[in-house]
């Protein structure tokens, strides 16, 4: 136990995690050269196609120093804010973390948050400047925010880069010699924490887990002290390229139990596992019950396979802890599931695994933070769905949630990522310079301006130079009214949304006719209605198709005109019968996709 | 050989080379089309024509067809046609209005038109098509009501007729995206093929196919053989083969075309059709004829029986008096016609 090292690489957005991760796994020979290739360990499709990192991914290493070989668990963490719950079970499972920075953009908002999350959990911090290699890299500069910032020597802070190897060799020493070897008694009861699982459809459930205390031997009775269900751990191992298996594990170590158990709700993320006829007496505290920013219905295409969806939702969630749902029906959609995500990236991202890794097609409905609608009688209801809002004559007044939003920007777009907060309904709550040229404003903003796509704009206006991070605050009272759409007269529901007043009017224009650009034309007209209350503020009509065939079909145009059929057959399954409307997927999404 | 043309000598040897490709059966139509057949000298069809009977068998009663220009025929030129035994003309007419043909820049004038079209039935061609546009910016429904009885007057045995289509790319395209000209909506194009329909049928000509429309016993047969699942041998640049299959096509560019065989090279692309695409297929363009689709043929072809795989869409079809059933053969009304491919998608198989 005292040669392991457990830790964690932990940095702002693309500032080099998986990349440096990389180069590690090569220098200790974990991976051969034939199988490296750039980010090795974002092994998920989406993560690849996307190029950002959105699993925590746990590899064992082995390095020789000093004559001694030592084991070391890596954790790769995810960089994006929707996916920092990842990171804060990761920490769960460290001694150390390696805070990666890079050399040319220097701290930025997850770099921060990040970084406290390390420390509140006694993390040792190793920091180290990234992208050296860079023409563009600020060494002294940022070492010196480093510095300010952890309150480290400018010698602790490591010079690397992921591209060339430079500093991989201080990293390696710095990680044997500076991260302490985990605590814990091998002789112990066995306690270990569950933080992550996967289901695999050949092997049933691979559960991931760090151990406190004891051993775990294969063949063991095991039992899970939270859902106190018994197993025999059928095999057990280490993470390496891939799952090697062992036949012991003891203290100190991260590793994978396999116990043939198929059903989802079995097991759960935070338990602790122990043996079944010498259980730990405490279980270790578990993780924080993820607060969701945003809500959404996710629900089938085809509705008949709403057990299927409910069967590919937990499994998905063993792999994404922060995804939570409940049952919900919709008039116009039927029965789906009313989800809670961490943020709108988390979003699509569970959409899109639904519909790769579980082949389900599923219409994600227009997103809504939670607001608290007060009735007259002085009770409170809390929202995650604008067609639970109560009749607007019973109710007194409605809350929204706010955030304190901290944004890092370079001293010259201050001026426009200003103007885009208070668009936003933000107020300036504070304005420190950090260094010259580098500014944090503090701004409160209602979370449903902020999920949105205010990330993207930040983005756009301060051509990348600024970043943000937020923490709820509290409710406030707010002006919203409820905008509903109405198809041929009908309201669907699932196409409502919560707006603030000032907005109304507009968003309902543009959001019809978005749709009339969405919705294929039918065989009937179809009038497009945007209300509030009983006033109708928006109308589009899309006309009727009477005539649907192409003149000519000789030789040459026949397979193509047929693979154009395939095609429309193909856009066809993915559309979604509202009434007797044929709504595609995307319609249900208009409201975000006002600017494309 | 005897030409000198680069092109017509590779197509000479294409004949020689494809001479199994239709498995020795007897060859019931010859189409000259694609461009401008009706430029081609008479010593150059005759090569053809010779290349084609050399290499298989051509049943005497063959339907051949050349397509025409209107400002490519005189007297001259239809006798030379007719001593080469050309039995059909596909003369593309388009329009009797001097302002459609100047939009869809034709080199024809409308009195050319007819000029032609008389002057083919007096040197003994008694099997003409013409085609006719419809939804024509500009074209009023009294117009077009009148290109169709000139049509009609004409006496000739039958007519294609297709609408503008504006497609990307094209220069109606850019210049509809301009705003400079206006696709005719929908439900007027609709009116215009409707009225044709009716006032064909009126006259004795009636609808086979969406775009067809021939006197008794004189449907083309040549087009029906593609929607028929009928094989069929393409020759020349660009030109498609179909074998039950598989289909191809040859290469395009004329001197790309030649130079394959030249130098020996591959002159198609191919593409294998699997069971799915060969059913998408059938239905596809069997729904398009007013014969329609014979369901036991799907039963034993394709393993599938088609009515009670689709019993809410059929239901919802006969709601909306777009399919009529005769026994076994299932076919479009007026109405599903119009909207044939969209019905046809729904019946699609989809592998994914
Ligand atoms: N020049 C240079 N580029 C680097 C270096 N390290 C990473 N990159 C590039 O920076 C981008 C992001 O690298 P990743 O390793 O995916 O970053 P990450 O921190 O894992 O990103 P997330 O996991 O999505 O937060 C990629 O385009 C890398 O090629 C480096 O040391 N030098
Ligand atoms: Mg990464």
């Amino acid at each position: 136990m005292k040669n392991t090292r457990n830790f964690c690489i932990i940095a702002h957005i693309d500032h080099g995690k998986s990349t440096l991760a990389d180069r590690l796994l090569h220098k200790t020979g974990t991976i051969s050269d034939r199988d490296l290739q750039e980010q090795t360990l974002d092994d998920m499709d989406i993560e690849r196609e996307r190029g950002i990192t959105i699993k925590s991914h746990a590899i064992q290493m082995k390095h020789s120093a000093d004559g001694e070989e030592y084991i070391l668990n890596l954790i790769d963490t995810p960089g994006h804010v929707d996916f920092s719950y990842e990171v804060s079970r990761s920490i769960a499972a460290c001694e150390g973390a390696l805070l990666i920075v890079d050399a040319s953009q220097g701290i930025e908002a997850q770099t921060i948050s990040n970084l406290y999350l390390a420390i509140e959990h006694d993390l040792e911090i190793i920091p180290i400047l990234n992208k050296m290699d860079l023409d563009s890299a600020n060494p002294e500069e940022v070492t010196d925010q480093i510095v300010d910032l952890i309150g480290c020597s400018p010698d602790d802070v490591i010079p690397a880069s992921g591209k060339t190897g430079m500093g991989v060799d201080e990293i390696l020493h710095a990680i044997i010699h500076r991260i302490k070897a985990p605590v814990g008694d091998p002789n112990g009861q066995l306690q270990a924490m569950v933080f992550d699982s996967v289901y695999n459809s050949f092997r049933g459930i691979i559960a991931y887990y760090r151990i406190m205390n004891g051993r775990l031997k294969k063949g063991d009775r095991i039992k899970f002290i939270n859902t106190e269900r018994e197993y025999y751990a059928d095999e057990i191992g280490v993470l390496g390229m891939g799952l090697i298996p062992r036949t012991m594990l003891e203290a100190g170590n991260v590793g994978y139990i396999i116990t043939g158990v198929k059903d989802a709700k079995e097991i759960k993320v935070g338990d602790t596992l122990t043996l079944s006829n010498d259980p730990c007496k405490t279980a270790i505290k578990g993780f924080e019950d993820v607060k969701p920013m945003v809500f959404a219905g996710i629900y089938p295409v085809d509705t008949e396979e709403y057990e299927e969806l409910r069967s590919s939702m937990e499994k998905l969630q063993l792999n994404d802890a922060s995804l939570v749902f409940e049952p919900e029906s919709s008039a116009a959609l039927g029965f789906g599931f009313r989800c809670g995500f961490l943020g709108m990236l988390h979003m699509e991202i569970i959409q899109e695994r639904l519909e790769r890794e579980f082949a389900m097609t599923v219409i994600t409905t227009v997103p809504n933070v939670s607001y608290k609608a007060y009735v007259k009688n002085g009770t409170m209801i809390e929202l995650h769905n604008p067609s639970d809002m109560p009749n607007p004559s019973s109710m007194d007044y409605i809350e929204e949630p706010y955030i304190v939003a901290q944004i890092i920007s370079k001293s010259e777009y201050v001026g426009a990522v200003m103007t885009l907060c208070i668009e936003k309904r933000g107020e300036l709550k504070n304005q420190v310079y950090l260094t010259s040229n580098r500014v944090e404003l503090t701004f409160e903003m209602p979370l449903g301006e902020v999920v949105f796509d205010f990330y993207d704009k930040l983005k756009t206006v301060s051509r990348g130079y600024a970043s943000f991070d937020y923490f709820t605050a509290d409710y406030r009272k707010s002006d919203l009214v409820k905008l509903d759409i109405m198809l041929n007269g009908d309201p669907v529901d699932a196409l409502s949304a919560l707006i603030h007043k000032d907005h109304a009017f507009d968003l309902g224009k543009r959001i019809c006719l978005k749709l009339k650009q969405l919705i294929p034309r039918q065989q009937f007209m179809i009038a497009l209605q945007a209300s509030i209350g009983a006033k109708i503020i928006a109308r589009e009509t899309i006309t009727a198709v009477r005539k649907d065939v192409t003149a000519k079909c000789y030789g040459g145009d026949i397979s193509r005109k047929r693979k154009l059929l395939e095609k429309q057959k193909k856009g066809k399954k993915r559309m979604r019968q509202v009434g007797r409307i044929e709504v595609p997927q995307e319609a249900f999404l208009a409201v975000l996709k006002l600017n494309d | 050989m005897k030409t000198k043309d680069p092109v017509l000598k590779a197509m000479v040897l294409e004949f020689q080379k494809q001479r199994d490709y239709l498995n020795k059966e007897r060859i019931e139509t010859i189409y000259f089309g694609g461009g401008t057949p009706s430029l081609l000298e008479e010593h150059e069809i005759q090569l053809l024509l010779d290349a084609a009977r050399e290499n298989f068998e051509v049943s005497p009663t063959a339907e051949v067809t050349m397509e025409c220009n209107p400002d490519d025929l005189n007297p001259t030129k239809l006798e030379e046609l007719k001593r080469l035994g050309i039995n059909r003309l596909s003369i593309g007419i388009q329009s009797f209005r001097d302002e459609d043909l100047k939009l869809m820049n034709r080199a024809h004038k409308a009195n050319e038109a007819t000029r032609c079209v008389r002057e083919a039935q007096s040197a003994g061609f008694d099997n003409i098509t013409i085609d006719l546009i419809y939804a024509i910016p500009n074209l009023s429904q009294e117009a077009w009501i009148k290109n169709v009885d000139q049509a009609i007057a004409l006496g000739v045995q039958h007519v294609s007729s297709y609408c503008l289509t504006f497609e990307d790319g094209t220069a109606f395209g850019k210049w509809v995206n301009a705003g400079s000209m206006h696709q005719v909506e929908d439900d007027e194009a609709s009116e215009q093929f409707l009225t044709l329909v009716e006032r064909l049928h009126d006259a004795g000509i009636e609808q086979y196919e969406v775009s067809n429309f021939a006197r008794k016993g004189y449907e083309s047969k040549h087009n029906s053989a593609y929607w028929n699942n009928t094989t069929y041998l393409g020759i020349g640049p660009s030109a498609h083969s179909f074998n039950g299959n598989s289909r191809q096509w040859n290469v395009a560019h004329n001197v790309r075309y030649s130079k394959a065989f030249a130098e020996g090279l591959n002159w198609y692309e191919k593409e294998i059709l699997t069971p799915a695409a060969q059913f998408n297929e059938y239905i596809m363009t069997g729904l398009r004829t007013v014969k329609g689709i014979d369901l036991g043929r799907i039963r034993d072809d394709f393993n599938i029986d088609l009515a009670s795989a689709n019993v809410e869409l059929i239901q919802g079809m006969h709601d909306r008096k777009e399919v009529i059933f005769a026994g076994d053969q299932m076919s479009l009304t007026k109405k599903g016609l119009l909207r044939a491919d969209a019905i046809a998608s729904d019946f699609f198989i989809i592998e994914s």
